[in-house]
């Protein structure tokens, strides 16, 4: 026979109020007495309950695994399966769903119904690297369960120090702002670096995002040690007389309050006429005025990505951002794809080779220094990689002359 | 004996086969969008075509039920196609302008709220919390439901200066990120050390290599191997924890919530910024957190009433300046807001450009 519903008064408070309420959806779960996780639920339900009232968590990890692969599952026991043995393991299976998010009701009816048998119902769409996570596994249902969804086409995402599941903005899909083809550089990469994602060998975790322009809708520049953001390098495309009539239609004050006057280097100037003049060798890619004039403004034509590296949450020694490692690089042939992706391999590797155990890419580079880490790459070092040039005399610069010829070898003339 | 079968190693699946048949046919060839109405967006491509999308709140730990809800919505409305939004909202595009009303009403009628585009406060990104993580402080959908319901209006209406994103974490060390309004957890007394338990789950020397400001050091305790913490130098941001449960960071009255501002990852206008502190001490409050629901609406108030058309919460205050930023919200400014960790030289204000 069926458990009782546990009582939940904390949680019964959640279910009131206009937001949807995740209450409401794991009472659901526990109710369906006719499936195999209905029980499981209640139980689940009680032990959230209980961290409710007791104000502290109760699960801790483990090993749990599918065979062929060493991460992708969050094992996750109960430290009060005494009071709520139902839910004693409830672990997380990572799928890794396609780049930006679509899904046919086809497939999503198909995954329900696999959770439905092995799982609990309970799916997150989605975490916050990118997968969906299908919830409140037990240990001898996770083989069957990722059996299921690999038959359809899915696929383990990441977990430990390994590459991690990735996620791109909507991007060629449905925006103009769009400068490179985020879902394929996505797949590219991840796809042919599947092995450091399934099988973690890495010194720690490394998280790529993919933005389809600066206005980086994945918040990879905080949020991943590689980030790759679309910009162009040519000049902004300017619709003139669709300009006109933004200021025709919004009046003067407001084009030069919201646009002219907030381009952050005072490349833009409004012209007697009310067209607009840029300035494109001082504008630095922002995106504000083309955000706000989607008519009259695009990004330019010669397109491509942004490349930083570094960024992650604060744990060891605090918060960094990505720091620009490659300014530009044009993304329109398949060669200019193979590239990105060879240079990504790189730049893994190098971290493998490199980086300390725990230690994320950002640190390493803030332990040997970017100049290191960008010549030890391959790459070469440019300006924009810094905000302004060192600003202290404490340095050793005895091979000045030979690093002053790099920078020369590489301008246009020393080319002719 | 059948042979163990093995996985197929595909990897990311092509995103073409799910994708909505408007969008794959004009991949890449967007010309330019509008909002028409809040939680509606229109494309228009280079061709021609024209695709509304209609963005609606879930609530991201969702039940078999409720997804096979949206999938009826979406086999009526939007040719068996939908996706989601990186902050876990639902979208839905229809390329008749006629279905956008009905779709709306639908929605509403079922329960997701539409709205989250333009200027309004998006869906919180957020966490596990104790519904599911090892090492939360915290719960992560509590909190968002807490404040959703407390911020609703704002995700319905496009009515602030700017859009407004907001985050919570439940732990001070992994996840979360950097948005206009940040709840985070914040520890504020050092772990609790289960010695009896240290040797034989803890492997000690990466215990030791965790912590930030190398607090932790080898100690013997009643003849067992253990681990001591210098509670002078402990600055309580839980790194131990992970590698070393018996450390428990986690604590009914002195796990705080604290609430920091002005975090942006866009480029737009001025450069991606980290949050910065505006309060801490607030009580871990459950169900609904009401003490960090009421201090976050009082951010947003000041911020709406006081700030200019696209200006993000950290560059009003940027305009502004942070006294004025106390002033307006009146929260206290402390000398836990003045930063002594490494890079915190940058911080303080070398000049005589000040606000009185």
């Amino acid at each position: 026979m069926a458990k009782k519903m546990p009582e939940t008064p904390m949680l019964d408070q959640l279910e009131s109020g206009p937001w949807p309420s995740f209450v409401t959806n794991l009472k659901r779960l526990a109710q369906t007495d006719d499936q195999q996780y209905g029980d499981r639920m209640k139980d689940l339900l009680g032990q959230l309950e209980y961290s409710y009232k007791t104000i502290k968590g109760y699960w801790k990890g483990g090993t749990v695994g599918v065979r062929g692969y060493g991460g992708g599952v969050i094992p996750r026991f109960s430290e009060v399966a005494d009071k709520f043995p139902q839910s004693a393991e409830f672990h997380t299976l990572r799928i890794m769903p396609t780049a930006g998010y679509h899904y046919s009701t086809e497939a999503l009816r198909k995954m329900c119904d696999i959770w439905e048998e092995h799982g609990t119902g309970l799916i997150a769409l989605h975490g916050q690297s990118g997968d969906i996570m299908f919830q409140g596994c037990s240990t001898e249902q996770v083989q069957p369960a990722f059996d299921a969804l690999n038959e359809m086409g899915f696929d383990m995402g990441g977990a430990g120090p390994s590459l991690r599941s990735s996620s791109a903005c909507v991007g060629h899909a449905r925006c103009e702002f769009s400068c490179y083809d985020e879902a394929r550089s996505l797949r590219m990469i991840i796809n042919h670096l599947i092995d450091d994602l399934h099988r973690p060998s890495l010194p720690y975790k490394f998280k790529f995002k993919f933005s389809g322009c600066p206005n980086d809708c994945t918040d990879a520049i905080h949020r991943s040690d590689g980030a790759v953001i679309g910009t162009w390098r040519d000049d902004i495309q300017v619709d003139q007389e669709a300009f006109k009539a933004y200021v025709a239609d919004w009046g003067r004050k407001r084009v030069i309050d919201n646009v002219i006057t907030r381009c952050p280097t005072n490349a833009m100037s409004l012209n007697d006429d009310d067209t607009v003049e840029i300035d494109n060798r001082s504008c630095v890619r922002c995106m504000h005025c083309i955000n706000a004039m989607t008519k009259a403004l695009r990004p330019g034509k010669e397109r491509g990505v942004t490349l930083l590296i570094g960024g992650k949450h604060t744990l060891q020694i605090g918060d960094l951002m990505g720091i620009v490692a490659v300014p530009f690089m044009r993304l329109e042939t398949d060669e200019d794809y193979e590239k990105l992706k060879d240079l990504s391999e790189c730049i893994i590797e190098f971290f493998a080779e490199n980086a300390l155990e725990h230690e994320r890419i950002g640190e390493m580079i803030e332990r040997i220094g970017l100049a290191d880490f960008i010549e030890g790459v391959g790459l070469e070092v440019d300006p924009n990689m810094v905000v302004h040039p060192r600003a202290n005399p404490f340095v050793r610069m005895d091979d000045w002359e030979e690093q002053a010829d790099k920078w020369n070898q590489r301008q246009p003339a020393a080319a002719e | 004996m059948t042979e163990a079968r093995q996985a197929i190693e595909s990897g990311v699946p092509d995103h073409f086969p799910w994708m909505h048949p408007v969008l794959r046919k004009n991949y890449g060839q967007w010309r330019y969008h509008e909002r028409p109405r809040p939680g509606v967006l229109k494309h228009v491509a280079e061709g021609g075509d024209e695709v509304w999308t209609v963005k609606a709140g879930t609530c991201r730990q969702l039940d078999v039920y409720t997804i096979r809800q949206l999938c009826d919505i979406a086999d009526e409305y939007s040719q068996g196609h939908l996706r989601f939004t990186t902050r876990s909202n639902v979208e839905f595009m229809v390329t008749d302008e006629a279905q956008v009303e009905p779709l709306i009403k639908r929605l509403n009628d079922d329960g997701f709220p539409v709205g989250g585009t333009g200027n309004s406060v998006s869906q919180l990104a957020h966490t596990q919390g104790w519904l599911h993580c090892d090492i939360p402080g915290t719960d992560a959908s509590g909190v968002v439901k807490a404040i959703m319901d407390s911020l609703f209006d704002e995700f319905i209406n496009e009515r602030l200066p700017h859009k407004v994103k907001i985050n919570t974490l439940c732990c001070e060390i992994n996840c979360g990120g950097h948005g206009d309004i940040d709840i985070n957890v914040q520890h504020t007394k050092p772990p609790v050390i289960n010695h009896d338990l240290v040797h034989k789950i803890c492997e000690r020397p990466t215990v030791i290599a965790r912590c930030p400001v190398a607090a932790i050091r080898p100690a013997v305790i009643n003849g067992l191997p253990s681990l001591e913490v210098d509670e002078k130098k402990c600055m309580c941001c839980g790194a131990c924890y992970p590698p070393c449960p018996p450390m428990q960071i986690n604590d009914p009255v002195h796990t705080k919530i604290a609430i920091w501002i002005g975090g942006k990852n866009s480029n737009a206008r001025s450069r991606p910024t980290f949050h910065k502190l505006a309060v801490s001490g607030l009580p871990n409050n459950p169900p609904r957190w009401p003490e960090v629901a009421a201090t976050v609406r009082n951010i947003l108030e000041a911020y709406k009433a006081d700030g200019r058309p696209f200006e993000r919460v950290g560059e009003w205050v940027e305009r502004i300046g942070w006294p004025r930023f106390f002033e307006l919200t009146g929260l206290p400014f402390t000398r836990h807001h003045i930063d002594d960790w490494k890079w915190s030289r940058p911080t303080l204000n070398s000049s005589t450009h000040l606000r009185f």
